[in-house]
């Protein structure tokens, strides 16, 4: 698997890890203008740690859903182009607004992923659609928004089994949501985002060509 | 509406830009930057992004400013006209079926038939006071829905361990039930618990029923998912997990993630003593 431009392996205290260069975010190690990017406290960053096939290449436009804080979508940042960030709870948005600061096309959004009409005057069609909302009716919120996604876009997504459901068995959650995704979505991989988060199932998938917005 | 946010905007005015951030919309996105370049509203795409940057950036912090002040008052006030708004609308529609009942025989029931109703044609003076009132009911059910999407949004800002844990609108019920997060903040947990069963608690301490093993926190996942037999435990553990978050959110607010984490852990641990699949 190749990484994105703009993502590298480097030392951190002789453990290799993934990083990306801009300031840092969430006590993070660095070195020199590089920052760790942390798989353990980002799916995304799981995704490429475990070699999952992202297509993402550096440069692309980018909307994030779920972005809180700003741990992932500010490496995002680091490497993408313009990147959206929504996120609908202010107390996370108050750190997001910290990590744009200093990142020219991180823009913050306070909004509701599940009412993509209210973001639409602002977000432009994407190259990549990743979320990571972690609240029940995850692939509704992916399809939903699927209208933003170019048609040579790609979706990367994390689902969390516990938020549908935390009594049933994850496999038949990720069933279930990969089920309702494919309305809109073709997926291309999906895969386990352990050790480094439990019960989580990283996906990467494409527009439908038969979907309409 | 189908313009970018920066139609017949003064590319001066911040304010007007930060509302229409905030309050604007559109039916689906299209090449803003380019279009905002050829309306003249920036001289190139970087000039864009910079001032969408300022623009969002603005918005973000107004509304979170604003946002802040936002109190558990107004979350209790909307839980309770939520449940209002959705018994009114249930019973008016029990009695809307009945009238229809005496017009049609088929007529349906509950608040779908009222939405059929409310959007058919009237073909005299009687079918047009039910379907009037069969559109009552539609606006109240409604209205029910547009409370409950701002307790999903206000809840997390009031108090957002609580809000995560318990899912917005469980953690709405019991400030409700308590008359405030600070009050609850203050209960023991096994109050928490049977918060929402004072019927059944009054009755055990009359000595006519046994105590009750859970209140309102029974429409959680981790106890209605729970083997009977074992729910008592459940309840107990996930009170206790919701008395800490909810002391959390009042006293200092800080986000604490991993009591997800332990709650999810005590549950599958009592779950697994039925050995069964926790049905
Ligand atoms: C697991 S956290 C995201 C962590 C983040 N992606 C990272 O790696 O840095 C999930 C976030 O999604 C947000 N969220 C949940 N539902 C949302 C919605 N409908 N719209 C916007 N944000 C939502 C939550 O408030 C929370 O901050």
């Amino acid at each position: 698997m190749t990484l994105p431009n703009g993502v590298e392996r480097h030392d951190f205290d002789g453990e290799t890890g993934l990083a990306t260069r801009g300031e840092p975010v969430y006590g993070e190690a660095t070195d020199g203008a590089w920052r760790r990017w942390d798989p353990d406290r980002s799916k995304l960053g799981a995704m490429l740690a475990l070699g999952m096939e992202t297509g993402l290449a550096g440069g692309e436009t980018v909307l994030y859903l779920g972005a809180a804080a700003g741990t992932t979508v500010s490496h995002v940042a680091d490497f993408a182009g313009p990147t959206y960030a929504v996120e609908f709870a202010p107390r996370p948005v108050r750190d997001l607004l910290d990590a744009a600061d200093p990142r020219p096309t991180l823009f913050p959004l306070l909004k509701d992923a599940r009412e993509p009409e209210s973001y639409a005057h602002v977000v432009e069609p994407v190259d990549v659609l990743v979320q990571d909302v972690a609240t029940r009716g995850q692939a509704l919120v992916a399809n939903r928004n699927a209208g933003f996604l170019r048609p040579d876009g790609r979706l990367l997504l994390s689902i969390k089994a516990r938020s549908e459901d935390v009594t049933a068995d994850p496999a038949a959650v990720f069933e279930d949501v990969l089920t309702t995704l494919e309305e809109r979505y073709e997926i291309e991989a999906s895969e386990s985002l352990a050790p480094h988060h439990d019960d989580h199932l990283g996906v990467v998938a494409g527009p439908r060509r038969d979907g309409t917005f | 509406m189908t313009d970018g946010w920066f139609a017949g905007l003064d590319p001066d005015d911040d304010e007007a830009a930060v509302a229409t951030i905030r309050e604007g919309s559109a039916d689906e996105p299209a090449e803003w930057p380019r279009l905002a370049v050829d309306a003249g509203f920036a001289d190139d795409t970087d000039d864009y992004y910079d001032r969408l940057r300022a623009a969002t950036t603005a918005a973000a912090e107004q509304a979170v400013q604003e946002r802040e002040g936002a109190d558990d008052r107004q979350l209790v006030h909307a839980v309770r006209s939520m449940a209002d708004c959705e018994r009114t609308a249930n019973e008016l529609a029990e009695r809307v079926a009945e009238w229809g009942e005496s017009r049609s025989a088929d007529a349906g029931s509950g608040v779908e038939y009222a939405r059929e109703l409310a959007a058919s044609e009237p073909s005299d003076p009687a079918g047009e006071r039910v379907q009037s009132l069969a559109q009552r009911v539609v606006d109240l059910d409604e209205e029910a829905d547009r409370l409950r999407a701002y307790i999903d949004r206000t809840a997390p800002e009031v108090a957002p361990n609580l809000a995560a844990l318990a899912g917005p609108v469980l953690a709405a019920r019991l400030v409700s039930l308590a008359g405030g997060l600070e009050s609850l903040a203050k209960k023991p947990s096994g109050t928490v618990q049977v918060l929402g069963a004072e019927d059944a608690l009054f009755a055990h301490l009359r000595g006519s029923a046994p105590s009750p093993k859970h209140g309102i926190i029974f429409t959680h996942e981790a106890v209605r998912g729970t083997h009977p037999d074992h729910r008592g435990s459940a309840a107990r553990a996930l009170a206790g997990k919701l008395t800490i978050a909810a002391r959390i959110d009042h006293y200092s607010g800080d986000l604490r993630p991993d009591l997800q984490a332990e709650l999810d852990e005590r549950i599958e641990a009592i779950q697994s003593r039925t050995g069964g699949d926790g049905e």
